[in-house]
């Protein structure tokens, strides 16, 4: 069962390196031949690069341990970035914070409550600049996920 | 890359295939992100959950779209990039990318606000996009 109460929370925080040779190996998992990806010497991160995150978190640290979603019946709905410039390089070093922005329930079409959990993840220069921003959507079903529902 | 005088509203983006999709494309993947749940590889894993076999993950071919529009736009000039997750993907999948300009902006600098789908060449709608992209 999703804590409600879990609303606003936040996680610890961390720092993530942008790395050249992470950049290329997700370029190319995600089937990019780009030469701005793969020949630049500092080159930026493709649109969805900041999902390597986990890579940098503390395993059962992060802010979905307060929310004790079901991972059995755990869905990604849909996922967000938005960059307030050009996507940070290689080199650049990210300060990440992620927290809980809303927790609601709908009915699903096919019978049962679907709860919705909205995390928000921001990703700051060593400035303190905002550079990109996260926004992730996770629903636990009424019951586990069958063929044809989202991945 | 598109010139700015070819995305008037409502215009469409050149289609793109990628795959067929292959279960080494999903561990490749895996790989690369950091996200190593095994219902993307164990078959006995996905199976004892209800699927009949391992299926990709979503962002994969969230990554896939994302490579499909940055070719066409440039790496440097996304601002935003959303996708919601619709019907799963499955090894032997070819996945078709495309997209549509939704709207258009000249303040200060060119923007292009653009509608994007992965479609599964035998199936329906994988993923619906919505991108924002600078056009210099």
């Amino acid at each position: 069962m999703v804590d409600r109460s879990a609303i606003g929370a936040t996680d610890d925080g961390y720092t993530m390196e942008v790395e050249r040779g992470k950049i290329r190996e997700f370029a190319r998992a995600t089937q990019s031949a780009n030469p701005d990806y793969l020949d630049a010497p500092a080159p930026v991160i493709p649109p969805t690069f900041l999902t390597t995150q986990q890579f940098w978190s503390t395993p059962g640290a992060g802010v979905f341990s307060k929310v004790r979603m079901d991972r059995k019946r755990l869905l990604h709905g849909g996922q967000e970035y938005v960059f307030h410039g050009p996507p940070p390089a290689a080199g650049t070093r990210l300060h990440v914070r992620t927290r809980v922005e809303d927790i609601y329930e709908k009915e699903g079409s096919r019978g049962g409550t679907m709860t919705f959990v909205i995390s928000v993840t921001e990703f700051r220069d060593d400035e303190g600049r905002l550079v990109a921003e996260a926004r992730s959507t996770a629903i636990e079903t009424a019951r586990p996920p069958v063929e044809g529902g989202a991945s | 890359m598109i010139a700015w005088e070819d995305l008037g509203v409502g215009a469409t983006l050149p289609a793109r295939e990628y795959g067929p999709l292959t279960l080494t494309d999903f561990v490749r993947y895996q790989g690369a992100s950091g996200d190593f749940n095994p219902i993307h590889h164990d078959t006995a894993f996905a199976r004892a959950a209800g699927f009949p076999e391992p299926f990709s993950v979503g962002m994969l071919q969230a990554g896939i779209l994302g490579s499909y529009a940055t070719d066409l736009f440039g790496a440097a000039h996304v601002r935003r990039f959303a996708v919601s997750f619709r019907e799963q993907v499955w090894a032997g999948d070819v996945l078709i990318c495309s997209g549509e300009v939704l709207d258009r902006h000249e303040d200060g600098e060119r923007r292009v606000d653009l509608r994007l789908e992965v479609r599964r060449r035998d199936g329906g709608t994988a993923i619906r996009g919505e991108a924002t992209f600078v056009v210099e």
